[in-house]
């Protein structure tokens, strides 16, 4: 069988002839390995993740300067949700800054970044005639596209790792740590607290697992990585926007953005699981049809760039 | 469409050809016929020369063959296994260059390399790094494979590319135009790397505009026009098919050709001191005679061999314009 004669045409040729065999199950994952050194050695990649551990270092510095002359930071914050019970308690607590910092990238900066990296996975590949090459190697088209979803979702989870840990370090170095207050008003400890701000980074890069697979759909329609990125990232805006609109709000729920800042009811005590199950359902169904839509279209595509 | 099952026997196909299309057809959307019914056989162990002029559905072709666009109608058999529905069986033991390399710039030479490895299943991780570094050294990047890709310069990508198709041994290497932009060294050695690897047994699929090239290196040839198939077959029979033209080197020019046309040469052209025409059918020991008689002093007298370029133009007409 072929698989069986390229398996000794390569061993031949290599210096570790009549070496054992690995099995091909693991050499499959050569691909992943290989997408994910070259998404994390790309400059654009670094350069987002830059501008995301900027935010809380930006946020730290307005609180502590706010706060200098020993006044509290006023309620009236630009975000909904959870945002602005958070940041009044920085000053408390350094932890803080974590669920602060988290709450002011979600709406924009890291469905943004997601937008980038998810539009340009396919379509960027394309518009580099590198893709006819991974094809003929031959990457195989659902194993290519599997690979690059799951780099996508590597990169949900890093960059929203990337914003908690810059959050919790300069909210360590600028404020005091210790025993924190829920919104419900009950105190819990800090190690208590370090688990929830983890958890909550958790759900958050979970919260960004539908726009991802948006992105890779609309990855697969187009051969400009530029086109698909500014395609994803306006479907992002727009979403944001029309959310916002009270006479839409019969189909808001299906907005992949509606649910995103119920991450807050994780501090509640005890926590609120309504809206954190509503969003996790949600981002499951993006996955499943957007990942399904783009699984269609990309196995069937004609690939001529 | 590239997914279909590894595991379906391999048939032998009658005559032993390692590419063979049937009827093979691709419209664009939009409408563009760039191939209508071809029917190609490219023997085992051939070096096969894919000639045809600008936009006449060469790399239509490769694409169908290498399963990355689905064909409109009919059928494409490589090694022996049909296409797209074989790519993951068929594609590891074929090597390809299809319209120039494409690289990541931002990434080393090496790392290119080794990135399109890491693609192929098949392929051994505990071999990669010898498998790259002897690709390298065969298409003389050894000393530039650490450099970033989008340093390189045409021809190095151009070689990189190359390198690209060597990572494995190969049972078939499918090459669109791979001495573009090469320098003439370059070009030598990509020859010689074609006659090597042909005499290890490997079919050597070629696409160029350099005929001479072609010529050089190609057992079999096939030309295309406007998407279809004009002939096909080995080299030698191809031009063979065109006659050669008698050329008579004299300062007497116009005596030469009088005498000429006497002894029964057509299409008799006059150019500078060189007098051709199409050799007639009597002995040419005769006519060579017949000049003297007249008194041209002959410097030179002879039959050309047609050029497999004769053979192109004659094939695909005289005309510059590319077919809409
Ligand atoms: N992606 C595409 N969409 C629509 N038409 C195309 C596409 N690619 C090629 N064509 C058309 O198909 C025809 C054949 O093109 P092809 O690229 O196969 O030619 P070629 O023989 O490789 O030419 P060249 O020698 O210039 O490389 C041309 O008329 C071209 O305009
Ligand atoms: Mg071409």
């Amino acid at each position: 069988m072929s698989q069986a004669e390229a398996a000794t045409d390569a061993v031949t040729t290599g210096p570790a002839a009549g070496a054992v065999r690995a099995p091909r199950l693991l050499w499959t994952f050569g691909l992943l390995r290989s997408e994910l050194l070259t998404t994390f050695r790309r400059w654009r990649t670094l350069a987002l993740l830059g501008v995301l551990a900027a935010v809380p270092i930006l946020v730290g510095i307005a609180v502590k300067i706010e706060t200098s002359d020993g006044s509290s930071v006023g309620g009236g914050g630009p975000d909904g949700g959870g945002g602005p019970a958070f940041i009044s308690q920085i000053t408390n607590n350094g932890l803080f800054l974590v669920f602060t910092a988290l709450a002011a990238t979600l709406p924009f900066f890291l469905p943004m970044a997601i937008g980038v990296v998810a539009g340009d996975a396919v379509a960027g590949e394309a518009n580099a005639g590198t893709l006819r090459y991974l094809l003929v190697a031959p990457a195989g088209r659902t194993r290519l596209l599997l690979t690059k979803y799951a780099i996508v979702l590597a990169f949900c989870l890093v960059a929203t790792l990337t914003v908690a840990v810059s959050a919790l370090t300069v909210g360590a170095v600028l404020f005091p740590l210790g025993d924190l207050t829920t919104i419900s008003g009950t105190q819990i400890s800090f190690a208590d607290g370090l688990g929830r701000a983890l958890l909550i980074a958790l759900v958050v890069a979970a919260s960004l697992v539908g726009i991802a697979a948006l992105g890779l759909f609309v990855s697969t329609l187009t051969g400009s990585g530029i086109a698909a990125m500014a395609t994803t990232v306006g479907l992002l805006i727009t979403v944001q926007i029309l959310d916002q609109i009270p006479q839409l709000h019969a189909i808001q729920p299906y907005f992949f953005s509606h649910y995103w800042l119920s991450f807050a009811d994780l501090m509640r005590e005890p926590v609120y699981w309504d809206d954190l199950v509503k969003n996790l359902g949600l981002q499951g169904l993006y996955a499943v049809v957007f990942g399904s839509a783009a699984w269609a279209r990309f196995t069937a595509k004609d690939i001529t760039a | 469409m590239g997914d279909a099952s590894a595991t379906e026997p391999e048939q032998g196909e009658p005559g032993d050809s390692v590419i063979a299309t049937r009827g093979l057809t691709k419209r664009y959307r939009g409408g563009q016929l760039a191939v209508d019914g071809l029917d190609l056989t490219v023997p085992a162990g051939s070096v096969f020369g894919f000639l045809g002029p600008n936009g006449s559905g060469k790399t239509t072709t490769i694409r169908m063959l290498m399963g990355l666009i689905e064909p409109t109608s009919g059928t494409a058999r490589v090694l022996g296994r049909p296409m797209p529905r074989a790519s993951r069986a068929v594609l590891p033991h074929v090597g390809a260059l299809i319209e120039g390399p494409a690289l990541y710039g931002f990434l080393s030479g090496r790392d290119n390399l080794l990135r399109y490895d890491a693609a192929d299943p098949t392929a051994d991780p505990r071999t990669r790094r010898t498998r790259v570094a002897s690709a390298l050294e065969r298409v003389g990047l050894t000393a530039a494979g650490g450099k970033k890709a989008k340093a390189y310069s045409l021809g190095m990508k151009q070689r990189l590319g190359l390198a690209g198709a060597l990572l494995q041994p190969r049972r078939l290497l499918v090459l669109d135009e791979p001495t573009n932009g090469l320098d003439p060294q370059g070009m030598r050695e990509i020859r010689s790397l074609v006659r090597e690897l042909a005499s290890d047994g490997t079919t050597v699929f070629l696409s160029s505009h350099l005929l001479d090239e072609i010529e050089q290196v190609c057992t079999h040839a096939a030309v295309m026009a406007q998407g279809r198939l004009i002939t096909q077959g080995a080299v030698a029979d191809l031009s063979a098919g065109v006659r050669g033209r008698l050329v008579v080197t004299t300062p007497d020019t116009g005596d030469a050709a009088r005498v000429l046309k006497e002894q029964g040469a057509a299409d008799v052209v006059v150019a500078e001191d060189r007098v051709t025409a199409e050799p007639p059918e009597r002995d040419l020991a005769e006519v060579n005679a017949a000049l003297v008689t007249a008194g041209v002093r002959v410097r030179g007298f002879g039959v050309e061999r047609a050029s497999l370029e004769d053979a192109f133009v004659a094939l695909t007409g005289e005309g510059f314009d590319v077919a809409g």
